[in-house]
């Protein structure tokens, strides 16, 4: 018990000491931690141990005889929290620095059937907005592109790493298909009001010949002339890909399903899918899991209920609608770093807390095929994951004191808190 | 050809009884013997509507020339004179139209300018004034070109006289009223410069100011001024033809187009300030808050188109028609009745109806739907006369009257009414025989070969249908002026016969000759056998009342009044203010008195002021005290968004100037957008709704209370400072807007500070100008002929700057023009009040501090462009710490439902205490906006906003339960859970009547979901938001 007292010491005077460590400790144990394991799970006192770079064990320390001497380390966390590492779906975090600098700006690509353009090389692990992001408890992000139509691929990525290829967990996960809309707001001579698409019809033509050609391309065993659109649409068709369809209102979602389906894709997500709640007993049927837009949106709708964007999640749970949470809209970058109170928001909306947890943990990794590394507090898992004070999910007591990426802790210092540091010592304030 | 002209020598007309009349010289030359005739006419036997209240049964009229001889049922009808008989046939006074555009050709649209850059100028070349939209030199009767097919359309629909006038511009000329006779224009006008037109509505004008609505107002409001000062300066150095003309205009009767129940509103204020009594062109919802319409006092024109039934077959589809405009489907009709039923006066237009001809079966349902026939007649009479001082001439069947009144074949307000005959000016317009054969009923056509039943139904148009045995099959039918019959229909599956032939009365038949398919001939008879049963005059329809009742506002969410019919405002109060008294019983109240949190609590609130706090207060009895249980729930001071740009009309921006002070968002509130009701439900009681930060001198801002259902005038705070938005940085550099706007001054930091360098030191020139004239006795300004100097409205809002009468709150970002502003402010000799957004605040907190300027900040917005890449969320908490007041603003309607939230952010990012982070949303925000002394706080004295919250209202899981705005309840989840169910009862009701409507067959259109736009500080109104550029 001796070293355990040690250790907690070092853990007040700060975590500057863990992370100046040049080699952290391989085999540590965090006692005492109120764990939230991802999947519905709490131990109010658990054990968590990591082996390099991941989990080897997470359980109820009630029981338990500890043998502290097993481990290079013993951490007692005190009745802190212990998450899964968030994650940050479809966003373009670290694909842009100032918003409206276009010259900062890397996530469009010009033109509409571009499954061939791939975000992971456009991926700066030096922007400016991730570093504010994990200080938070988000630590990966899907690197995804935006555009009309087919806008490319997305990777997935952690928050830290020298480069791209360093940071890379699963690249080109999948293929972003912006679904063609047939109405939508916007201004004209009557003012700002509903307005046609008029080239709706020639949008679904295209595409529609599209995925026929490039689904030709290939099944075919020999190609006589390479055409690398199609040849980036091939996991799509095998499934090793997942096909992201962007489509917000109930109609358009109901045809980018059927649209899936009549071209045989394995594996659809749904994105943004603001009506998701009126469509629920397809997605069920179908089986298709969503990424929700961003809960902080107000209704579409004057008569709708005024929490109806926040009763969503609850809606789809209902149904055992597999979902995930993200911060899908307007200054997405810097809004990923509240993606734990969006969890909240569900929770406040119907949702338990750890279903909400679940929602930006593991259901996000189920729903991008990296469940198997993410998640979730597991033993074989990655030790990606957050430590705080209080409740990560409330902006009130969020307070993360302590991040490890795949088994390495993670600097939460960002350019915010070191000007924040400057300019409090610049006026004499605490 | 030898010019001469015509002199028509007086020749007498001897007639008893009647006045002998000189006839009117005219100047123009006549291309051979003029047609010379003072024809007497006579109209016998027919009801006359002399007026709205008066019927002649066995009356006569007598007109020669353009007037009315007599009317009276002992007049005489002289010998000679033209005599029609006219049993069973009704006379009207032709209707007048107030709202025309007859014989005026439109200007050309030209849709929306292409924008290749700003165009600040007119473009119209001359001695005109500064605006292209003041189009006060434009004069209807140059203008006019009388138009046989509209005068046609319009005299079927019961109009014989017409103001007309261009309706283009906020400032639109005269208008000129015409009569709709064939004749030459020159003889078609009864007065030339009959009115002035305004609007709120710029037109083709293509020059960008005003591009809002609230700049609009400003312009008209300071072209009033302009134009007083431009009649009584002496030493003025311009000639104007625009306010030349608008001098001119101000002694007719002035039409306003309001178009809309709040544009009326708006444009009575306007008026009361300028003390002009507008003549209002209504729109069609004016039902929806009458009692403030009948509180202007003024006169109305009243259209009577209605909202076509839309198609809501799809049930997603159905999602975008908004429960206003369900709802108005259903009671637009009622529009002019309501004015009826509050005594306001008002005359009937047929403007906005796209087809004239729908005006009559209009104004059928208008009394449907609760017009009386009496007003009906009176509105399209009497009253528009009178409102052009014409009522001695026009609007009644009297003597000396011009003569223009229609025939029609029964009471106009039957279904089956028409017009047969309008006499304009003494000249007759026939649309049909006068003395047409009724021929309604089951005839047998009997040719030689086969015998056929036919049926005639339809009096204005009849339907033929033929019976071949068990088929039955249309018929074509004609029946012609000229007494000739022709028709037509299958007798076989694909042969046709085709017939011709003659009515006769006596015998009720038809004779003539037909021919078969095969081209051989036949005689007919076509003889009635039993008339058409169905077929009885007096058809009136049956009134309905629809079972929808007005809500307040006219929105989801807004609540019908328990009375509903005829309701006034005080109704409206006392039904809002339902409650005496509130007692909060077991509260945590956070007092944000020091950093006082009392547990179990209560607090009394009487009359909307809290009279008392402590444990266990006992519990008032009465029905008009309501008790909230609040245990284990906490209570807060009410939210105040320091930045918000809800509830505004059309723009938040008049960006299109560098200053423009003189707008003013309190002309512009709109207390009917969702998202008043929305953020109840966050807790915010109050919001100051600002301009937006286009310009370095934006306009001035209006706070309200959030008194959803109340009128844009009670929401506005009664004891407001007057407070103006500035900006500085990108937006107003026009930095993220594309390469085109690189024209208009400033574009860079160091332009912005000479623009207040500029605009302070002229307004401090104007301010002592006005000084001086101040200080001049009356004797002193006789003698001396002086006149007061221009009142220049954004001249005068800086100087209120100057005085300390008028506050700035300004959009700020970087540290080196926060700095540069307080040097101005000093210069001046005045304090910048509020720096918003100021997210670089942290780095001058220490000079923000010493200038004694508040700031309200984002919690942790950054990165949306460049002049933020150095924002931090730890700025509330440095700027708090170093002894700035500091609020956080929302400039969003979404995040303003969640401030509380963003507050608690401040505990995370730089160690807020709560009571500290919970003051950054509630008496912060009242110290800057100067109404802490009776908000923001918990305490006895203090007006009862007030907020019930389920948990602890920083935290993520709390929800505000009830939001108290002035001790009334304007916000519960109770309440909220109860009208979810009654909106959606009935959205579900008037769907169902629509698709009933598209199942009968009427035409129905393709929702247009029009919706309230979401604003922020850079939003331009008419301009899609990109992807990039926000706040």
């Amino acid at each position: 018990m001796k070293k355990i007292k040690i250790c907690f010491t070092l853990w007040l005077s700060g975590l500057t000491i863990i992370l100046s460590a040049q080699k952290p400790k391989s085999h540590i144990a965090f006692i005492n931690g109120i764990i939230h394991v991802g999947n519905g799970t709490v131990y109010e006192t658990g054990i968590m141990a990591m082996q390099g770079n991941s989990l080897e064990m997470v359980m109820d320390m009630k029981g338990l005889r500890l043998n502290p001497s097993a481990y290079d380390t013993v951490i007692d966390l005190q009745g802190k929290h212990v998450y899964p590492a968030l994650i940050n779906t479809n966003n373009v975090l670290g694909l842009h620095d100032a918003e409206a600098v276009r010259a900062t700006l890397d996530f469009q690509e010009v033109g509409g059937l571009n499954p061939h353009v791939r975000s992971l090389i456009a991926y700066n692990t030096d922007n400016k907005i991730t570093p504010t992001v994990k200080t938070n408890g988000v630590l990966y992000t899907q690197v995804t592109p935006r555009g009309n139509l087919i806008a490319g691929s997305s990777s997935i990525v952690a928050l830290e790493g020298w480069n791209w290829e360093d940071a890379v967990l699963k690249a080109d996960d999948g293929v972003h298909l912006f679904f063609p809309v047939e109405r939508y707001m916007g201004w004209g001579e009557d003012g700002f009001s509903l307005k046609k698409n008029k080239a709706y019809q020639e949008q679904l033509i295209n595409l529609n010949r599209f995925f026929e050609d490039a689904k030709f391309y290939c099944s075919q065993t020999s190609v006589t002339e390479k055409n690398i659109r199609f040849e980036a649409m091939r996991g799509v068709f095998n499934g090793t890909q997942r096909l992201y369809i962007m489509a917000d209102k109930a109609h358009e979602m109901t045809a980018a399903i059927q649209f899936g389906r009549k071209h045989g894709i394995k594996n659809i997500v749904l994105c943004v899918a603001g009506e998701a709640d009126k469509i629920a007993g397809l997605l069920k049927r179908e089986s298709i899991p969503v990424i929700l837009g961003r809960l902080h949106d107000l209704p579409e709708y004057e008569h709708d209920d005024v929490d109806a964007v926040f009763k969503v999640p609850a809606r789809l749970k209902k149904d055992s609608i597999v979902f995930c949470l993200s911060a899908i809209g307007d200054m997405e970058a810097m809004q990923s770093r509240n993606l734990p109170f969006l969890a909240g928001t569900a929770s406040a909306y119907g949702l338990s807390k750890e279903e909400a947890l679940q929602s930006v943990t593991l259901d996000a990794a189920r729903i991008l095929g990296v469940d198997k590394q993410l998640g979730s507090l597991e033993a074989g898992k990655l030790a990606s994951f957050v430590i705080s004070k209080g409740d990560l999910l409330d902006m009130r007591t969020n307070a993360v004191e302590v991040a490890y990426i795949s088994g390495t802790p993670v600097k939460l210092s960002n350019q915010q808190t070191e000007l924040y540091e400057k300019y409090k010592a610049k006026y004499g304030i605490k | 050809m030898n010019r001469m002209k015509q002199t028509i020598v007086y020749a007498a007309l001897i007639v008893a009884g009647m006045i002998n009349r000189m006839q009117a010289q005219v100047t123009f030359p006549v291309n051979g013997a003029p047609y010379l005739t003072h024809s007497v006419y006579a109209f016998k036997n027919a009801v006359i509507h002399a007026d709205e209240s008066t019927e002649l049964k066995n009356a006569v009229i007598l007109i020669q020339d353009e007037q009315i001889l007599e009317v009276g049922e002992k007049t005489a009808i002289p010998a000679g004179a033209i005599v029609y008989d006219l049993q069973g046939k009704h006379i009207y006074p032709s209707f007048i139209d107030l709202y025309s555009d007859y014989g005026i050709t439109a200007a050309k649209t030209g849709g929306s300018r292409q924008w290749n850059g700003p165009q600040t100028e007119s473009s119209v070349k001359g001695a005109y004034g500064w605006n292209q939209a003041i189009k006060s030199d434009v004069e209807a009767h140059k203008l006019f070109v009388a138009n046989r097919e509209q005068a046609d359309e319009l005299k079927k629909a019961g109009f014989g006289v017409v103001l007309t006038a261009a309706k283009d511009g906020i400032v639109r000329g005269s208008g000129a009223l015409v009569h709709l006779s064939d004749a030459r224009e020159n003889e078609c006008i009864y007065k030339d410069r009959a009115a002035g037109f305004y609007s709120f509505n710029k037109g083709t004008s293509t020059q960008d100011y005003p591009s809002s609505l609230t700049g609009a107002i400003a312009l008209l409001r300071q072209t009033y001024f302009d134009a007083q000062w431009y009649k009584t300066a002496i030493n003025k150095t311009e000639y104007n033809i625009s306010l030349e003309a608008f001098n001119q205009l101000q002694s007719l009767p002035s039409v306003f187009e309001g178009n809309d129940k709040f544009n009326d509103l708006r444009a009575d204020r306007l008026g009361r300030e300028m003390n002009v009594k507008y003549i209002i062109k209504a729109g069609d919802n004016e039902y929806q808050r009458i009692s403030e319409i009948q509180q202007t006092g003024l006169s109305y024109i009243v259209p009577l188109n209605y909202p076509e039934a839309m198609d809501v077959e799809d049930p997603y589809d159905a999602e975008h028609v908004s429960y206003a405009e369900l709802k108005h489907w259903e009671l637009a009709p009622t529009n002019a009745a309501a004015f009826e039923k509050n005594n306001i006066s008002f005359c009937l237009t047929s403007a906005d109806l796209k087809e004239k001809s729908k005006f009559l079966s209009n104004l059928r349902k208008a009394v449907q739907y609760g017009l009386s026939e009496k007003m009906a007649l009176k509105a399209l009479t009497t009253n528009p006369a009178q409102y052009v001082n014409m009522a001695n001439k026009l609007g009644a069947l009297k003597k000396g009257y011009f003569a223009n009144f229609f025939i029609s074949n029964t009471n106009i307000f039957e279904d089956e009414a028409y017009i047969l005959q309008h006499w304009t000016n003494g000249r007759a317009t026939q649309y049909k025989e006068l003395n047409q054969p009724d021929f309604r009923g089951d005839y047998l056509l009997n040719t030689s070969a086969r015998n056929f039943k036919v049926s005639i139904r339809g009096d204005v148009k009849s339907q033929v249908t033929v019976y071949l045995d068990t088929l039955k099959v249309n018929a074509q039918f004609q029946y012609q002026a000229d007494g000739i019959m022709t028709m037509s229909f299958k007798y076989d599956s694909t042969l046709v016969t085709r017939l011709s032939g003659t009515y006769e009365e006596a015998r009720k038949s038809f004779t003539g000759k037909g021919q078969w398919a095969d081209g051989s001939w036949y005689d007919y008879t076509m003889r009635l056998q039993s008339e058409d049963t169905t077929k009885k005059a007096g058809t009136v329809r049956k009134k309905i009342i629809p079972p929808g009742k007005v809500v307040y506002p006219f929105q989801a969410y807004g609540e019908a009044l328990p009375e509903s019919e005829g309701l006034l405002k005080d109704n409206w109060k006392k039904f809002k203010n339902r409650y005496q008294a509130i007692l909060i019983k077991d509260a945590t109240v956070w007092t944000n008195e020091g950093d006082s949190v009392l547990k179990e609590y209560d607090v009394y609130v009487v009359e909307g002021k809290i009279v008392r706090i402590a444990p266990n207060i006992d519990a008032p009895a009465g029905a008009f005290a309501k008790v909230i249980d609040a245990k284990g729930k906490h209570l807060t001071p009410g939210i105040i968004d320091e930045h918000s740009h809800i509830a505004l009309t059309n723009g938040v921006n008049e960006g299109t100037q560098a200053s423009s002070a003189e707008v003013r968002m309190g002309d512009v509130i709109n207390p009917e957008d969702i998202n008043i009701y929305r953020q109840l439900s966050g807790g915010v009681t109050m919001a100051q709704l600002l301009h937006g930060s286009a310009n370095p001198i934006g306009g001035q801002s209006a706070l309200i209370k959030l008194r959803w259902g109340a009128s844009a005038e009670e929401m506005k705070y009664e004891k407001a400072d007057g407070f103006i938005k500035f900006a500085l940085g990108e937006n107003v550099k026009q930095a993220n807007w594309g390469d085109a706007m690189n024209k208009r001054f400033p574009q860079t930091r160091m332009g912005v500070e000479q623009v207040y360098n500029d605009y302070f030191t002229r307004a401090r020139e104007y301010d002592k100008q006005w000084a001086e004239f101040g200080k001049l006795s009356p004797k002193q300004i006789e003698k001396d002929k002086r006149v007061s100097p221009r009142r220049d409205l954004e001249l005068e809002a800086l100087a209120e700057i100057l005085n300390k009468k008028r506050f700035i709150t300004c959009h700020s970002y970087v540290q080196s023009e926060i700095n540069m502003l307080m040097h101005i402010a000093d210069s001046f000799g005045f304090k910048v009040n509020t720096f918003t957004h100021i997210l670089e605040g942290y780095k001058v907190a220490d000079k923000m501090k010493m200038h004694g300027v508040n700031a309200s900040t984002f919690s942790d917005w950054w990165a949306y462009k460049n002049e933020v890449m150095e924002a931090i969320p730890h700025n509330a908490a440095i700027l708090t710490k170093m002894g700035v007041t500091t609020a956080i603003n929302s400039d969003d309607a979404e995040m303003a439902r969640r401030l509380n939230q963003e507050a608690a952010k401040s505990i995370k990012y730089g160690g807020l205490p709560e009571t500290e982070a919970l003051k950054l949303v509630t008496l912060n925000p009242a110290k800057m906006l100067h109404v802490d002394d009776k908000v923001g706080s918990i305490k006895v004295g203090k007006t009862a906003d007030l907020v019930v919250w389920s948990d602890n209202p920083l935290s993520v899981y709390a929800k505000a339960e009830q939001t108290i705005i002035d001790g009334q309840i304007y916000f519960d989840r109770m309440e909220d859970a109860r009208l979810r169910q009654e909106l959606k009862a009935e959205r579900a009701r008037l769907i169902n009547l629509l698709v009933a409507e598209k199942h009968k067959g009427v035409k129905v259109v393709k929702p247009n979901a029009k919706r309230q736009r979401l604003y922020h500080c850079n939003t331009i109104e008419g301009v899609n938001e990109t992807e990039t550029g926000h706040r």
